[in-house]
């Protein structure tokens, strides 16, 4: 199948035994990343040229073992039996041999053609252990390659071996250890079984089908129930077996296995494994004595956690700037070109909105990664799980579970994109929806809005307090969601949480930079691919119908007519005699009447030499005009203005109801009326459906506060105050509901993502559900007692 | 004298050598797969804040386990 020039490699290897530095080292940047099929297990495959041959190096996921109990291993042994590539370079963590060759043990079972990366021998001899590397190659009937990834030692010699290796292309050939005389007969037993079955095939050997059998493993088991009678007999062997071993020495085959690998491999490395010297307290151990400290190491943890959210919003402050400040600009050429109208609506608000928005969230995420990478790459990440385990363990969390809830927002400010994203260092999958799915509840920096705005109309007295109230309450809503979640659809046994704590290491520069570059591309690209046609549709839910052709003339000839009225007054003729100088006006005005002291350089360039212009600013800065009267053409104009603002505002007003989405406001209200909300707290919700950010400025059109251009954030404030209809409780209400409801659609498509569109739809309606009950609950019993009333 | 306890019943820094490991399923196979067998050395080498998990040193790396999966592990110590 291979032409002579191709070599295809299978990279393998315990978790922090070097592996994706040795991939790195290898390949450098020539990688990509795909999906094995149908799973979210990473692929990552790269190419390296050498001496005449294209190596194709194929990153296997990290693994301990190769049964059928998670995910990674199952992918991991399907790639090796189904593709069969040409040898397994397994990195071997040479100061941890024994438990490295547990894995190395189980490839031998397998019987695929073996090179050994013997890796960190530096790390090895600095604690005293001596390899002899010649010795354990004819122990294990495999080349031995000494490399130090880091400093990227031993990689040309790993490049030469791999070819010299395969060039006397090794067969597969399963080698046998002895598991005792009582597991030995029944593998016999088993192995001629399967050699007379329909399902004896090239794709797995006999011997190790049979191994597999005792060790009790589903996916091997469902392979040989095709064949039923041969799957009766064998099961029948298997039950016999165990109880043998049950009865004899209270084990399970399997953990009999288990404990004759270790039994040869302790054969092995008493042969060629030299201890200078009894190991004393490494550095690893003497840091792990404070960082790990039961006083000092959850403080230190909090400061840690505490100086990463800070990094990542603070480095990324300027950047997002940046992007938005770009896309600002994009938007001004836009409307420079096109005109007004249905398709510079689209572009300006569908498209770039849409995709900008998403866009805009890349040094977040770019930065989360990197402060993440740091993380897991030094070892630290494995401490905060350690020391957080037991409190997160109660509510069916995981203590890496901690990193996403707090980047999401569990100090006030984060973002759900990064967060949800953050999950992926999480290895169970239950624990794993268990946190993604919670991971909204937190409160973002696009929720902080809202709640400023109504913290500072309704609970002037105590803002601080209130937010820190609210933050404490998203914490207590997500643990306590993870917990019903945890126990109900995503019930499980927990996950046994036998985890290494890899010494610590620093991490190097071109690790990190290609783990952070490789996951934020990948957001870039999938999250990029749905959010065009969504923000499209969301524009257009907020667009269309729009107003009726009647409403629109009436609305156009009401503001002809109060534009008539005022130019046809005698002190406003002399300065402003038609539409265009209206307009001009128009613009000017806002500024030179409401501010006390205006930048006229502002307008110099654009306006100097009209007479409006030059009347504005007699007026305003001298006080008087020799044209026309500044006292009376102001009153006048400010007149006219409020007319013609009032019935913009109409015209708002009806033009939000007039959309899908102010339709679907108006028919939500008998749902939302138990919560004490209203049409144009359902519009602004749905709006915030697309991006929490848009629930303010929603709000604030709903609210008919006319032009926008004028409207400063404290006008709403004022406004709700004084509604009747607005009550502390109604306030309450809202932020609650606001903290709770849907996710934004980008956290959504994460979402989707990192799971599946059925996990998706079930987050929203998830959360819609929790934010409605909770809400109903708070507002009706605060109805019922008289509170915030 | 030496004696068999339950790993969880190991004192902090204490040594021993295991003796049984008798978990099954996935948790049985984790803990075993770890290097976690009988006949390894293992040091308790400290406890996360609330008392769980453990900290263990074994053959030469850091493994850390809950108390209820350490129930399943004894381990010969020197009685003191």
């Amino acid at each position: 199948m291979t032409s002579p020039k191709k070599i295809r490699i299978a990279l393998a290897g315990n978790p922090n035994a070097g592996k994706t530095t040795i991939f790195n080292a290898l390949t450098g940047a020539r990688q990509h990343i795909a999906n094995y099929p149908g799973v979210t297990v990473e692929k990552k495959v790269g190419h390296v040229r050498h001496r005449g041959y294209d190596i194709e190096v194929v990153d296997l996921p990290g693994t301990y073992s190769l049964t059928a109990y998670s995910l990674e291993e199952i992918v991991a042994r399907d790639f090796l039996v189904n593709e069969k590539p040409d040898m397994v370079v397994d990195i071997v963590d040479a100061s941890n041999l024994d438990r490295n060759l547990y894995l190395t043990i189980q490839f031998r079972e397998l019987g695929a053609p073996l090179l050994i990366a013997l890796n960190m021998v530096d790390v090895a001899q600095a604690r005293g252990i001596d390899i002899d590397a010649e010795g354990l190659s004819s122990l294990l009937q495999a080349p031995v390659v000494r490399t130090v990834a880091r400093s990227e030692k031993g990689i040309q010699e790993l490049l030469d071996r791999i070819v010299e290796t395969a060039e006397q292309s090794p067969a597969w050939s399963p080698s046998l250890i002895s598991y005792g005389n009582d597991l030995n007969s029944c593998l016999d037993e088993i192995e001629k079984k399967i050699e007379d079955t329909s399902v004896h095939s090239n794709t797995y050997s006999p011997r190790w089908l049979a191994l597999k059998c005792l060790e009790g493993d589903q996916q091997i088991m469902e392979i040989i129930r095709r064949d039923s009678a041969a799957h009766a007999e064998i099961r029948e062997i298997c039950h016999r077996i165990a109880k043998h071993t049950m009865d004899t020495l209270e084990v399970e085959p399997e953990g009999i296995i288990a404990d004759h690998r270790y039994g040869h491999i302790a054969g092995m490395t008493r042969r060629v494994v030299k201890r200078r010297t009894e190991t004393r307290l490494n550095f690893s151990d003497q840091l792990d004595k404070v960082l790990t400290d039961r006083l000092i190491g959850p403080l230190l943890m909090a400061a840690i956690l505490y100086g990463i959210y800070e990094f990542t919003f603070w480095a990324s402050e300027a950047p997002v700037e940046f992007f938005s400040q770009v896309f600002e600009l994009l938007k001004t050429g836009i409307s420079a070109v096109l005109p007004e109208g249905p398709l510079h609506s689209l572009i300006v608000s569908g498209v770039i909105d849409g995709v900008g928005g998403v866009l805009g969230f890349v040094p977040l995420i770019m930065f989360m990664f990197f402060a993440i990478s740091v993380m897991e790459d030094s070892g630290y990440l494995a401490r905060v799980a350690y020391m957080l385990d037991r409190l997160l363990r109660w509510f069916g969390l995981h203590g890496n579970s901690v990193i996403a809830l707090l980047i999401s927002g569990g100090i006030s400010g984060g973002c759900a994109v990064p967060g949800v994203l953050a999950t992926r260092t999480l290895r169970d999958p239950k624990e794993r929806l268990a946190t993604l799915l919670v991971v909204p509840f937190m409160n973002c920096g696009a929720k902080l809005p809202v709640f400023g705005l109504l913290i500072a109309a309704f609970f002037t007295r105590n803002e601080a307090q209130m937010l820190f109230i609210f933050t404490i309450l998203a914490w207590i809503f997500a643990l306590f969601a993870a917990k019903i979640l945890r126990s109900t659809v995503l019930r499980g046994p927990k996950t046994p949480f036998v985890m290494e704590l890899p010494p610590y290491r620093a991490p190097t520069l071109k690790g990190l930079l290609i783990h952070t570059w490789e996951r934020t591309w990948q957001y870039i690209k999938k999250a990029g691919t749905v959010i065009l046609a969504i923000s499209i549709l969301l524009w257009a839910m907020m667009t269309y119908p729009g107003l009726p052709d009647d409403r629109v003339e009436y609305f156009d000839g009401l503001g002809q007519e109060i534009r008539a009225g005022f130019l046809s007054r005698p002190v406003v003729r002399p300065l402003v005699p038609d539409r265009q100088a209206l307009e001009e006006l128009d613009t000017l005005a806002a500024p030179f009447f409401t501010t006390e002291s205006v930048k006229v350089e502002k307008y110099l360039e654009e306006h100097e030499g009209s007479p409006v212009f030059e009347a504005l600013r007699r007026i305003a800065l001298e006080g008087s005009d020799p044209v026309v009267d500044g006292g009376a053409f102001q009153k006048a104009y400010t007149q006219y203005r409020e007319k013609a603002l009032s019935v913009e505002t109409q015209r708002r007003k009806e033009t939000v109801l007039s959309t899908a989405a102010g339709r679907i406001g108006r028919a939500l209200e008998f749902v939302t009326a138990p919560l004490g909300f209203d049409y144009r707290i359902n519009i602004a919700l749905v709006g915030g459906f697309a991006a929490k950010e848009v629930i303010v400025s929603t709000l604030g059109t709903a609210y008919s506060l006319g032009d926008p251009m004028e409207a400063d954030p404290g006008s709403l404030q004022k406004r709700l105050k004084r509604d009747p209809a607005w009550t502390p409780l109604r306030a309450f209400s809202l932020i609650l509901f606001v903290m709770l409801y849907v996710p934004c659609f980008v956290t959504v498509l994460c979402i989707r993502r990192e799971s599946s569109w059925k996990w998706a739809a079930f987050s929203i309606a998830f959360n819609l559900v929790t934010a409605y009950a909770v809400t109903l609950f708070v507002y009706q019993t605060g109805l019922a007692l008289g509170i915030g009333v | 004298m030496k004696k068999i306890i339950k790993m969880r019943e190991m004192l902090d820094n204490q040594s021993g050598i295991i003796r049984k490991v008798k978990g099954s399923g996935e948790m049985g196979r984790r803990i075993r797969e770890m290097g976690l067998v009988p006949g390894a050395p293992v040091r308790i080498q400290g406890r996360a804040p609330l008392f769980d998990p453990v900290a263990v040193k074994i053959m030469d790396c850091t493994l850390t386990l809950r108390n209820n999966e350490a129930d399943h592990i004894l381990v010969e110590v020197d009685e003191t």
